[in-house]
């Protein structure tokens, strides 16, 4: 190689190992930004110092106080929180099955959290969105639970396609059964099903918000114990377990944290799919392909996009509402198509 | 015609020629299609004899052969039950195929029309014409089929590049566009009318009521002429999955067999899809099950279509003996039923 072309070897290498950093300052700006101004606009516009005010000295007699503190927060940090979640458990789930048509849905929460919501509605005649959410916990964590169980295999094996399989299978037969309880539940039944299906952020509380941070931080903890043996699963079970991950461990723990993050996001914030798909592969083409860095970027990238679907929802067709789940689709979908397409996809 | 029995130790297939032309088969597939063909025809007999007018299986046989005496059960068998059964076959069989096909070319076990956006393009023509033109049951299916071939199009042209389609692009320009469509009819069915909704959800649910011959020559036509498409190139297939440049090397013109395949694919999902509306799980499952029963590495295009056969008829049998009056969409029994046999094949086969 002649001495300039090992200077731009160089320099190119540099010029990699840089730009995650820049990206990160770049991201948590945005999110920042984007953060303050989603308190401050919806139906009634807030000033910035009105919420600071609310946040520093609250005043129970003052309505913007109470609008901040029981309608922006807590849909802000469900935003924040179930966005993230689902970043990071899509790239986990991409990341052990070493397929990148895997998302955090596959482990069957989405499916699990449908059913059992349409069953508390059906059956047992609930018409809250606030008792919704705990059925969609209960119906997410059986769900993932038996997904992780049958796919771990008698023999104790690991086999990430026989997870994937297993997922797709459940989840197909927990949808199936749904569509079958709303085809013959009364209307009234489908019509609060498909409010909930779209996947809003709003009417959520503290209570709610509170849930969902425990079961993230929890999460968020066990991810980042597993971060590093990702790197070494990417190559493939026989190398990896040369390298000296334990594919068993690193899989359980995995699935747990999946489990975790997908179901408290999916209970909480209703079936928001596609944004646990797409955060990974976003956070790959800003990063290269080291798992750490791809962890944290679907995290941030994520939260970012949840939060901005519902922002662009509440002002879309203000005064109505279009649900975050919808957006992010509608919006995220086209930015999609034109990131795969105008850059070469490098992995896999 | 002679018949050559391999003689390499352990080979499990044989090869029969017949002057210039030959034909090798694997003993094992030819034994699990010949089991699937008779599974099939019971179960068909069974389904033909099934309704509020039972009829035995020699009651069907004889009506069948135009033997019968009785004229009641030669009007309901060729008017109504046949139509029908013969629905559910073609159906089947199409989507079976073409599950097969896209699980091959997408390498990947989760592979179905839906990853180029078929089904979600076929759903938001369907629920267009429901919610906002009121229109009835042909209308509806004509337009599922159109945006569903509109948005598979969409998704190759996306995919294309430089004259070369990665497998990666395509999925992912197909995941891409199936969202953004899946976003669109979760946006019409908030939006719309509660009774119109109920009624996309019911055909959005699939069906094979009320199907006449008018559904069934269709389906046949159009299974005859593209089935051979994909049974000529299955071989070519087969070699594509280790890889383009690997293919290429071989001699195969990878994007063209790609594209006629996939096309092929894409045409038998229309087909089924107009026929009985989206039938869930069956292109996903059926070549699933097949592989497993065949222990081949074909691709198992012929096995999986007879699979496809078996569960929508297993599906349909159900279906009519359901307790309790519920009613059970056939699209989604097909979901729920598949789906536990997958499950149970899953655990079988420890690894």
């Amino acid at each position: 190689m002649t001495d300039q072309g090992m200077a731009c070897a160089e320099t190119s290498l540099r010029r990699r190992a840089a730009r995650p950093q820049l990206s990160l300052a770049l991201c948590l700006l945005l999110l920042g930004l984007i953060t303050v101004f989603s308190v401050t606009v919806g139906s009634r516009s807030l000033s910035l110092d009105t919420i600071l005010q609310s946040i520093c000295a609250f005043d129970p007699q003052n309505d913007e106080h109470l609008v901040v503190w029981s309608l922006r927060l807590p849909r802000l940090l469900i935003a924040l929180l179930a966005g993230a979640a689902l970043g990071v458990s899509g790239a986990i789930m991409q990341a052990i099955t070493r397929n990148p048509l895997a998302e955090p849905g596959l482990l069957g929460v989405n499916a699990g959290a449908a059913a059992a919501v349409i069953l508390a509605i059906s059956l047992g005649g609930l018409t809250s969105m606030h008792q919704y959410v705990w059925w969609g916990f209960v119906g997410a964590g059986l769900a993932g639970a038996a997904v992780f169980l049958v796919g771990r295999g008698r023999a104790g094996s690991a086999s990430p396609l026989r997870l994937v399989l297993v997922g797709a299978a459940l989840s197909i037969a927990l949808g199936s059964l749904t569509g079958i309880v709303v085809i013959n539940a009364p209307t009234s039944a489908l019509d609060d099903f498909r409010n909930w299906s779209a996947g809003a952020l709003d009417g959520r509380d503290m209570d709610v918000v509170a849930v969902l941070g425990c079961c993230v931080a929890v999460g968020l903890l066990m991810c980042t114990t597993i971060a590093s043996s990702l790197n070494a699963i990417a190559l493939g079970d026989e190398l990896s377990r040369a390298l000296g991950a334990d594919l068993r461990q690193v899989l359980v723990l995995a699935c747990i944290a999946i489990m975790l993050l997908a179901g408290s996001a999916t209970a909480a914030a209703g079936p928001i799919g596609f944004i646990g798909l797409m955060a990974p592969h976003l956070a790959r083409h800003l990063t290269g392909p080291d798992q750490r860095w791809i962890l944290l970027f679907s995290g941030l990238v994520a939260a970012l996009l949840l939060l901005v679907a519902d922002i662009i929802g509440r002002l879309i067709s203000a005064p109505s509402e279009v649900a975050a789940g919808i957006v992010t689709t509608l919006v995220g979908g086209p930015v999609f198509l034109f990131i795969i397409r105008r850059f070469r996809a490098g992995s896999p | 015609m002679k018949q050559l029995r391999s003689a390499a130790a352990g080979a499990d297939f044989d090869v029969i020629r017949l002057g210039p032309a030959s034909l090798r088969y694997r003993r094992r597939s030819l034994y699990v299609c010949g089991v699937l063909i008779l599974a099939v025809t019971a179960l068909a007999v069974l389904l033909l004899g099934t309704g509020s007018l039972s009829l035995k299986p020699v009651d069907v046989f004889t009506s069948l052969t135009g033997t019968g005496s009785n004229p009641v059960a030669d009007r309901v068998l060729f008017q109504i039950r046949l139509p029908r059964v013969l629905t559910a076959l073609l159906v089947g069989g199409a989507l079976g195929a073409s599950g097969a096909v896209f699980q091959s070319v997408s390498r990947n076990a989760l592979g179905s029309p839906d990853i180029v956006g078929f089904t979600t393009g076929a759903a938001t023509g369907a629920i267009v014409q429901i919610l906002l033109f009121d229109a009835g049951a042909l209308q509806t299916s004509l337009a599922a089929v159109l945006s569903g071939l509109a948005s598979a199009t969409l998704v190759f042209l996306l995919a294309l590049k430089g004259g070369r389609m990665a497998v990666y692009n395509l999925v992912l320009s197909g995941i891409g566009l199936g969202a953004i469509l899946s976003g669109l009819n979760t946006l019409l069915l908030i939006m719309g009318n509660l009774d119109q909704v109920a009624s996309a959800q019911l055909w959005l649910a699939g069906s094979l009521s009320g199907r006449t011959w008018s559904h069934v020559w269709p389906a046949a036509i159009g299974v005859c002429v593209v089935l051979p498409f994909i049974l000529a190139h299955a071989r070519q297939l087969a070699l594509m999955e280790m890889g383009d440049e690997t293919a290429t090397q071989l001699g195969i013109p990878v994007l063209r067999t790609r594209l006629v395949t996939i096309l092929s694919a894409v045409a038998l999902a229309a087909i089924a899809t107009a026929a009985a509306g989206p039938i869930s799980l069956i292109a996903l499952a059926a070549p699933q099950i097949a592989r497993r029963l065949t222990a081949s590495p074909e691709v198992p295009v012929l096995s999986g279509a007879l699979t496809g056969m078996g569960l929508l008829l297993g599906a349909d049998y159900l279906v009519q003996h359901v307790p309790f009056g519920l009613y059970m969409p056939i699209g989604l029994t097909t979901g729920l039923l598949g789906s536990l046999y997958l499950l149970w094949l899953i655990l079988q086969t420890d690894n």
